[in-house]
Protein backbone atom coordinates (compact mmCIF):
# COMPACT_ATOMS: atom_id res chain seq x y z
CA UNK A 1 0.00 0.00 0.00
CA UNK A 2 2.58 2.65 0.94
CA UNK A 3 4.60 1.94 -2.20
CA UNK A 4 1.51 1.96 -4.41
CA UNK A 5 0.55 5.33 -2.94
CA UNK A 6 4.06 6.74 -3.24
CA UNK A 7 4.30 6.01 -6.94
CA UNK A 8 0.90 7.60 -7.57
CA UNK A 9 -1.37 4.62 -8.30
CA UNK A 10 -4.95 5.82 -8.73
CA UNK A 11 -6.93 2.78 -7.65
CA UNK A 12 -5.49 0.71 -4.83
CA UNK A 13 -7.10 -2.26 -3.09
CA UNK A 14 -5.54 -3.87 -0.02
CA UNK A 15 -4.77 -7.53 -0.70
CA UNK A 16 -4.12 -10.47 1.60
CA UNK A 17 -0.48 -9.65 2.27
CA UNK A 18 2.73 -9.74 0.31
CA UNK A 19 3.17 -13.52 0.18
CA UNK A 20 -0.36 -14.17 -1.09
CA UNK A 21 -1.89 -10.97 -2.44
CA UNK A 22 -5.10 -12.71 -3.53
CA UNK A 23 -5.40 -15.28 -0.77
CA UNK A 24 -4.59 -16.38 2.75
CA UNK A 25 -2.77 -19.67 3.26
CA UNK A 26 -4.22 -20.01 6.80
CA UNK A 27 -7.81 -20.25 5.56
CA UNK A 28 -9.58 -23.42 4.38
CA UNK A 29 -9.70 -23.56 0.59
CA UNK A 30 -13.33 -22.48 0.19
CA UNK A 31 -12.94 -19.52 2.53
CA UNK A 32 -9.74 -18.50 0.82
CA UNK A 33 -11.52 -18.49 -2.51
CA UNK A 34 -14.27 -16.34 -1.02
CA UNK A 35 -11.61 -13.90 0.21
CA UNK A 36 -10.14 -13.81 -3.30
CA UNK A 37 -13.60 -13.11 -4.64
CA UNK A 38 -14.11 -10.25 -2.16
CA UNK A 39 -10.78 -8.60 -2.98
CA UNK A 40 -11.53 -8.79 -6.69
CA UNK A 41 -15.00 -7.38 -6.14
CA UNK A 42 -13.45 -4.37 -4.41
CA UNK A 43 -11.02 -4.01 -7.32
CA UNK A 44 -13.88 -4.06 -9.83
CA UNK A 45 -15.81 -1.51 -7.76
CA UNK A 46 -12.75 0.76 -7.90
CA UNK A 47 -12.43 0.29 -11.66
CA UNK A 48 -16.04 1.40 -12.16
CA UNK A 49 -15.70 4.59 -10.16
CA UNK A 50 -13.81 7.81 -10.85
CA UNK A 51 -10.44 8.09 -9.17
CA UNK A 52 -8.26 11.01 -8.16
CA UNK A 53 -5.03 11.75 -9.93
CA UNK A 54 -2.14 10.06 -8.19
CA UNK B 1 27.74 28.07 -35.50
CA UNK B 2 24.49 27.21 -37.26
CA UNK B 3 21.40 26.64 -35.14
CA UNK B 4 17.91 25.31 -35.91
CA UNK B 5 15.30 26.41 -33.38
CA UNK B 6 11.92 24.88 -32.55
CA UNK B 7 9.13 27.03 -31.09
CA UNK B 8 5.43 26.55 -30.42
CA UNK B 9 2.78 28.84 -31.89
CA UNK B 10 2.81 31.15 -28.89
CA UNK B 11 6.55 31.84 -28.72
CA UNK B 12 6.65 31.76 -32.51
CA UNK B 13 4.28 34.73 -32.62
CA UNK B 14 1.43 32.88 -34.36
CA UNK B 15 -1.15 33.21 -31.59
CA UNK B 16 -2.40 31.55 -28.42
CA UNK B 17 -4.58 28.52 -27.86
CA UNK B 18 -6.73 29.38 -30.91
CA UNK B 19 -3.64 28.74 -33.07
CA UNK B 20 -2.69 25.46 -31.39
CA UNK B 21 -3.78 23.49 -34.46
CA UNK B 22 -1.16 25.17 -36.70
CA UNK B 23 0.79 22.90 -39.02
CA UNK B 24 4.58 23.40 -39.19
CA UNK B 25 5.62 26.85 -40.34
CA UNK B 26 9.25 26.95 -41.39
CA UNK B 27 11.13 30.18 -41.76
CA UNK B 28 14.75 31.13 -42.32
CA UNK B 29 16.31 33.12 -39.51
CA UNK B 30 15.45 33.67 -35.86
CA UNK B 31 12.02 34.43 -34.40
CA UNK B 32 11.18 35.79 -30.94
CA UNK B 33 13.27 33.97 -28.33
CA UNK B 34 15.55 32.86 -31.18
CA UNK B 35 16.91 36.41 -31.48
CA UNK B 36 17.80 36.37 -27.81
CA UNK B 37 19.31 32.93 -28.25
CA UNK B 38 21.62 34.28 -30.97
CA UNK B 39 22.72 37.07 -28.64
CA UNK B 40 23.55 34.83 -25.72
CA UNK B 41 25.26 32.21 -27.88
CA UNK B 42 27.60 34.92 -29.14
CA UNK B 43 28.63 36.62 -32.36
CA UNK B 44 29.56 33.44 -34.14
CA UNK B 45 26.11 31.91 -33.72
CA UNK B 46 23.25 32.19 -36.17
CA UNK B 47 19.75 30.76 -35.99
CA UNK B 48 19.49 29.73 -39.62
CA UNK B 49 16.00 28.28 -39.47
CA UNK B 50 13.02 28.27 -37.12
CA UNK B 51 10.31 25.65 -37.02
CA UNK B 52 7.04 26.91 -35.50
CA UNK B 53 4.30 24.37 -34.76
CA UNK B 54 0.96 24.57 -32.93
CA UNK B 55 0.94 22.59 -29.68
CA UNK B 56 -2.03 20.43 -30.62
CA UNK B 57 -0.62 19.69 -34.04
CA UNK B 58 2.69 18.74 -32.44
CA UNK B 59 1.03 16.48 -29.88
CA UNK B 60 -0.90 14.68 -32.60
CA UNK B 61 1.95 14.34 -35.11
CA UNK B 62 5.03 13.67 -33.00
CA UNK B 63 6.53 11.14 -35.40
CA UNK B 64 6.17 13.07 -38.64
CA UNK B 65 7.27 16.24 -36.85
CA UNK B 66 10.39 14.49 -35.56
CA UNK B 67 11.21 13.39 -39.10
CA UNK B 68 10.66 16.94 -40.33
CA UNK B 69 12.98 18.38 -37.68
CA UNK B 70 15.70 15.87 -38.59
CA UNK B 71 15.30 16.78 -42.26
CA UNK B 72 15.49 20.54 -41.63
CA UNK B 73 18.51 20.26 -39.37
CA UNK B 74 20.25 18.12 -41.96
CA UNK B 75 19.42 20.48 -44.82
CA UNK B 76 20.70 23.45 -42.84
CA UNK B 77 23.84 21.56 -41.86
CA UNK B 78 23.22 22.83 -38.38
CA UNK B 79 25.66 22.33 -35.50
CA UNK B 80 23.04 22.67 -32.78
CA UNK B 81 19.32 22.05 -32.35
CA UNK B 82 17.49 24.08 -29.71
CA UNK B 83 13.88 23.60 -28.62
CA UNK B 84 12.00 26.10 -26.48
CA UNK B 85 12.48 26.77 -23.58
CA UNK B 86 9.01 25.47 -22.80
CA UNK B 87 8.57 26.40 -19.10
CA UNK B 88 5.29 24.82 -17.89
CA UNK B 89 3.73 24.15 -21.29
CA UNK B 90 3.13 20.38 -21.32
CA UNK B 91 2.39 19.70 -24.98
CA UNK B 92 5.25 22.00 -25.97
CA UNK B 93 7.60 20.19 -23.59
CA UNK B 94 6.59 16.76 -24.84
CA UNK B 95 7.19 17.81 -28.45
CA UNK B 96 10.47 19.59 -27.65
CA UNK B 97 11.76 16.48 -25.89
CA UNK B 98 10.73 14.18 -28.74
CA UNK B 99 12.30 16.41 -31.40
CA UNK B 100 15.55 16.82 -29.49
CA UNK B 101 15.81 13.08 -28.95
CA UNK B 102 15.10 12.36 -32.62
CA UNK B 103 17.63 14.89 -33.92
CA UNK B 104 20.31 13.66 -31.53
CA UNK B 105 19.68 10.02 -32.44
CA UNK B 106 19.58 10.62 -36.19
CA UNK B 107 22.35 13.16 -36.63
CA UNK B 108 24.44 13.01 -33.47
CA UNK B 109 24.64 16.79 -33.07
CA UNK B 110 24.16 18.51 -29.68
CA UNK B 111 20.54 19.27 -28.76
CA UNK B 112 19.20 21.27 -25.85
CA UNK B 113 15.90 22.36 -24.42
CA UNK B 114 14.55 23.92 -21.24
CA UNK B 115 11.51 23.12 -19.05
CA UNK B 116 10.31 23.31 -15.49
CA UNK B 117 10.87 20.06 -13.58
CA UNK B 118 7.11 19.31 -13.46
CA UNK B 119 6.71 19.50 -17.24
CA UNK B 120 5.61 16.02 -18.47
CA UNK B 121 8.34 16.18 -21.11
CA UNK B 122 10.97 16.05 -18.37
CA UNK B 123 10.01 12.67 -17.05
CA UNK B 124 10.14 11.01 -20.44
CA UNK B 125 13.11 12.70 -22.08
CA UNK B 126 15.58 13.63 -19.37
CA UNK B 127 17.53 10.36 -19.59
CA UNK B 128 18.23 11.08 -23.27
CA UNK B 129 18.86 14.80 -23.51
CA UNK B 130 19.99 17.81 -21.49
CA UNK B 131 16.97 19.76 -20.25
CA UNK B 132 17.82 23.04 -18.55
CA UNK B 133 15.67 23.80 -15.52
CA UNK B 134 13.69 26.82 -16.75
CA UNK B 135 11.54 27.40 -13.68
CA UNK B 136 8.01 28.64 -14.32
CA UNK B 137 8.68 32.32 -15.03
CA UNK B 138 8.71 33.24 -18.70
CA UNK B 139 10.28 36.59 -17.71
CA UNK B 140 13.45 34.65 -16.92
CA UNK B 141 13.83 33.85 -20.63
CA UNK B 142 17.24 35.53 -20.93
CA UNK B 143 18.67 33.69 -17.92
CA UNK B 144 17.30 30.36 -19.13
CA UNK B 145 18.66 30.88 -22.64
CA UNK B 146 22.03 31.91 -21.18
CA UNK B 147 22.23 28.65 -19.23
CA UNK B 148 21.16 26.71 -22.32
CA UNK B 149 23.77 28.50 -24.43
CA UNK B 150 26.57 27.81 -21.95
CA UNK B 151 25.73 24.13 -21.87
CA UNK B 152 25.33 24.03 -25.66
CA UNK B 153 28.83 25.42 -26.18
CA UNK B 154 30.26 22.79 -23.85
CA UNK B 155 28.48 20.06 -25.78
CA UNK B 156 29.69 21.43 -29.10
CA UNK B 157 33.29 21.69 -27.87
CA UNK B 158 33.12 18.22 -26.33
CA UNK B 159 33.92 19.64 -22.91
CA UNK B 160 33.20 17.66 -19.77
CA UNK B 161 29.70 18.36 -18.44
CA UNK B 162 29.55 19.05 -14.71
CA UNK B 163 26.89 18.06 -12.23
CA UNK B 164 23.28 19.08 -12.87
CA UNK B 165 23.37 21.73 -10.15
CA UNK B 166 26.56 23.29 -11.51
CA UNK B 167 25.39 23.38 -15.11
CA UNK B 168 21.71 24.12 -14.50
CA UNK B 169 20.20 21.07 -16.16
CA UNK B 170 17.67 18.61 -14.72
CA UNK B 171 19.30 15.42 -13.33
CA UNK B 172 19.32 12.60 -15.85
CA UNK B 173 19.48 9.83 -13.28
CA UNK B 174 23.14 9.07 -14.02
CA UNK B 175 25.47 7.98 -11.22
CA UNK B 176 29.12 8.80 -11.85
CA UNK B 177 32.11 7.76 -9.76
CA UNK B 178 34.00 10.66 -8.30
CA UNK B 179 37.08 10.89 -6.09
CA UNK B 180 36.70 13.13 -3.07
CA UNK B 181 39.17 13.85 -0.31
CA UNK B 182 37.19 13.47 2.96
CA UNK B 183 36.04 9.92 3.74
CA UNK B 184 32.34 8.97 3.75
CA UNK B 185 32.38 8.98 7.57
CA UNK B 186 33.81 12.50 7.67
CA UNK B 187 31.30 13.77 5.13
CA UNK B 188 28.44 12.15 6.99
CA UNK B 189 29.43 13.63 10.36
CA UNK B 190 29.80 17.04 8.72
CA UNK B 191 26.28 16.72 7.25
CA UNK B 192 24.77 15.60 10.55
CA UNK B 193 26.51 18.49 12.29
CA UNK B 194 25.24 20.96 9.70
CA UNK B 195 21.74 19.55 9.97
CA UNK B 196 21.60 19.67 13.77
CA UNK B 197 22.99 23.20 13.92
CA UNK B 198 20.64 24.47 11.23
CA UNK B 199 23.36 25.01 8.61
CA UNK B 200 22.77 24.30 4.93
CA UNK B 201 24.11 21.01 3.59
CA UNK B 202 23.75 18.97 0.45
CA UNK B 203 22.73 15.34 0.66
CA UNK B 204 24.60 12.92 -1.58
CA UNK B 205 21.49 10.85 -2.06
CA UNK B 206 18.50 12.23 -3.92
CA UNK B 207 15.35 10.18 -3.51
CA UNK B 208 13.48 9.47 -6.74
CA UNK B 209 10.59 11.75 -7.57
CA UNK B 210 7.29 10.54 -8.91
CA UNK B 211 5.32 12.70 -11.27
CA UNK B 212 1.53 12.74 -10.95
CA UNK B 213 -0.31 9.89 -12.66
CA UNK B 214 -3.56 11.02 -14.31
CA UNK B 215 -6.41 8.71 -13.30
CA UNK B 216 -7.82 6.68 -16.20
CA UNK B 217 -11.59 7.02 -16.67
CA UNK B 218 -13.80 4.40 -14.99
CA UNK B 219 -14.86 1.30 -16.91
CA UNK B 220 -18.40 2.04 -18.08
CA UNK B 221 -19.69 -1.50 -18.48
CA UNK B 222 -17.59 -4.18 -16.86
CA UNK B 223 -19.87 -6.91 -18.19
CA UNK B 224 -18.67 -6.05 -21.69
CA UNK B 225 -15.05 -5.25 -20.85
CA UNK B 226 -11.99 -7.34 -21.58
CA UNK B 227 -10.02 -7.65 -18.36
CA UNK B 228 -6.37 -8.67 -18.12
CA UNK B 229 -4.35 -9.91 -15.17
CA UNK B 230 -0.87 -8.42 -14.70
CA UNK B 231 1.53 -9.09 -11.86
CA UNK B 232 4.95 -7.96 -10.68
CA UNK B 233 5.15 -11.02 -8.43
CA UNK B 234 7.18 -13.05 -10.93
CA UNK B 235 4.81 -15.94 -11.75
CA UNK B 236 6.09 -17.77 -14.84
CA UNK B 237 5.47 -21.16 -16.44
CA UNK B 238 7.80 -23.95 -15.27
CA UNK B 239 11.25 -23.44 -16.75
CA UNK B 240 10.85 -19.63 -16.93
CA UNK B 241 10.76 -19.55 -20.76
CA UNK B 242 11.51 -15.80 -21.05
CA UNK B 243 14.30 -16.00 -18.46
CA UNK B 244 12.79 -13.21 -16.37
CA UNK B 245 15.38 -12.27 -13.78
CA UNK B 246 14.32 -12.68 -10.12
CA UNK B 247 15.60 -9.16 -9.41
CA UNK B 248 16.10 -6.02 -11.55
CA UNK B 249 14.17 -7.73 -14.34
CA UNK B 250 14.61 -6.21 -17.78
CA UNK B 251 11.75 -8.01 -19.50
CA UNK B 252 8.23 -9.34 -19.02
CA UNK B 253 6.28 -12.28 -20.37
CA UNK B 254 2.73 -12.95 -21.54
CA UNK B 255 1.44 -16.43 -20.79
CA UNK B 256 -1.56 -18.15 -22.30
CA UNK B 257 -4.43 -19.01 -19.96
CA UNK B 258 -7.17 -19.52 -22.54
CA UNK B 259 -9.25 -22.53 -21.58
CA UNK B 260 -7.84 -22.68 -18.05
CA UNK B 261 -10.26 -22.47 -15.10
CA UNK B 262 -7.60 -22.69 -12.44
CA UNK B 263 -3.81 -22.41 -12.18
CA UNK B 264 -1.93 -25.36 -10.71
CA UNK B 265 1.30 -25.10 -8.78
CA UNK B 266 2.98 -27.89 -10.72
CA UNK B 267 2.76 -25.88 -13.96
CA UNK B 268 4.35 -22.69 -12.64
CA UNK B 269 7.26 -21.28 -10.70
CA UNK B 270 8.07 -17.85 -9.28
CA UNK B 271 11.06 -15.77 -10.37
CA UNK B 272 11.27 -13.21 -7.58
CA UNK B 273 13.76 -12.97 -4.72
CA UNK B 274 11.91 -10.39 -2.68
CA UNK B 275 9.26 -12.46 -0.87
CA UNK B 276 8.56 -15.98 0.35
CA UNK B 277 7.21 -17.51 -2.83
CA UNK B 278 6.06 -20.88 -1.42
CA UNK B 279 2.42 -19.90 -1.03
CA UNK B 280 2.10 -18.73 -4.62
CA UNK B 281 3.95 -21.80 -5.85
CA UNK B 282 1.42 -23.96 -3.95
CA UNK B 283 -1.47 -22.17 -5.62
CA UNK B 284 -0.70 -19.54 -8.30
CA UNK B 285 -4.30 -18.24 -8.08
CA UNK B 286 -3.11 -16.49 -4.91
CA UNK B 287 -1.19 -14.12 -7.18
CA UNK B 288 -2.91 -14.43 -10.57
CA UNK B 289 -6.54 -15.16 -9.64
CA UNK B 290 -7.64 -17.02 -12.75
CA UNK B 291 -10.02 -19.32 -10.83
CA UNK B 292 -12.29 -16.58 -9.47
CA UNK B 293 -12.03 -14.42 -12.58
CA UNK B 294 -13.12 -17.32 -14.76
CA UNK B 295 -16.17 -17.74 -12.52
CA UNK B 296 -16.91 -14.01 -12.76
CA UNK B 297 -16.58 -14.24 -16.53
CA UNK B 298 -19.05 -17.15 -16.66
CA UNK B 299 -21.44 -15.26 -14.37
CA UNK B 300 -21.27 -12.26 -16.72
CA UNK B 301 -19.73 -9.89 -14.18
CA UNK B 302 -16.80 -9.25 -16.51
CA UNK B 303 -17.02 -9.46 -20.28
CA UNK B 304 -13.93 -11.50 -21.00
CA UNK B 305 -10.84 -12.61 -19.16
CA UNK B 306 -7.93 -11.81 -21.49
CA UNK B 307 -6.29 -14.88 -23.00
CA UNK B 308 -2.94 -14.28 -21.39
CA UNK B 309 -1.63 -12.89 -18.14
CA UNK B 310 1.42 -10.66 -18.07
CA UNK B 311 4.17 -11.11 -15.51
CA UNK B 312 7.47 -9.59 -14.50
CA UNK B 313 9.51 -9.42 -11.34
CA UNK B 314 9.25 -6.15 -9.44
CA UNK B 315 12.32 -6.19 -7.25
CA UNK B 316 15.33 -3.87 -6.98
CA UNK B 317 14.43 -2.39 -10.32
CA UNK B 318 15.66 1.06 -11.36
CA UNK B 319 12.73 3.41 -11.85
CA UNK B 320 13.54 4.13 -15.49
CA UNK B 321 13.51 0.43 -16.22
CA UNK B 322 10.20 -0.14 -14.41
CA UNK B 323 8.68 2.70 -16.40
CA UNK B 324 9.81 1.15 -19.66
CA UNK B 325 8.37 -2.25 -18.67
CA UNK B 326 5.09 -0.57 -17.71
CA UNK B 327 4.90 1.31 -20.99
CA UNK B 328 5.59 -1.82 -23.03
CA UNK B 329 3.00 -3.87 -21.14
CA UNK B 330 0.39 -1.11 -21.48
CA UNK B 331 1.05 -0.82 -25.22
CA UNK B 332 0.64 -4.56 -25.71
CA UNK B 333 -2.58 -4.76 -23.70
CA UNK B 334 -4.08 -1.73 -25.44
CA UNK B 335 -3.28 -3.29 -28.80
CA UNK B 336 -5.01 -6.46 -27.60
CA UNK B 337 -8.19 -4.49 -26.84
CA UNK B 338 -7.93 -4.82 -23.05
CA UNK B 339 -10.07 -2.22 -21.23
CA UNK B 340 -9.22 -2.92 -17.60
CA UNK B 341 -6.32 -4.44 -15.70
CA UNK B 342 -6.00 -6.00 -12.28
CA UNK B 343 -2.35 -5.63 -11.32
CA UNK B 344 -1.34 -7.74 -8.35
CA UNK B 345 1.79 -6.50 -6.63
CA UNK B 346 3.79 -8.36 -4.00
Amino acid sequence: MPVAKMVGSNRIVQGGGIVHVLGDADLPQEEEKKLRHDILKRAFDALQHSAENG
Amino acid sequence: MRVVHYLNQFFGGQGGEEAAHLAPHIQDGAIGPGRLLEQVLGADAQVVRTIVVGDNYAAEHVESLSALAVQEVQQCQADLFVAGPCFEAGRYGMAAGALCKAVKAALGIPVITGMVVENPGVDIYRPDIYIVDSGTQVQAMRDVLTTMARLAWKLINNQAIGRPREEGYIPQGILRDDFVEPSAAERLVAMVYAKTTGQPFESEFTPPTFSPVPAPAPVLDLSKARVALVTDGGLVPKGNPDKISPYAATNWGAYDISGLDDLHGEDYEVSHRGYDTRYVEQDPDRLVPVDVLRELEKAGVVGKLHDCFVSTSGLANPLANSRRLGREIAEKLKADGVEAVILTST
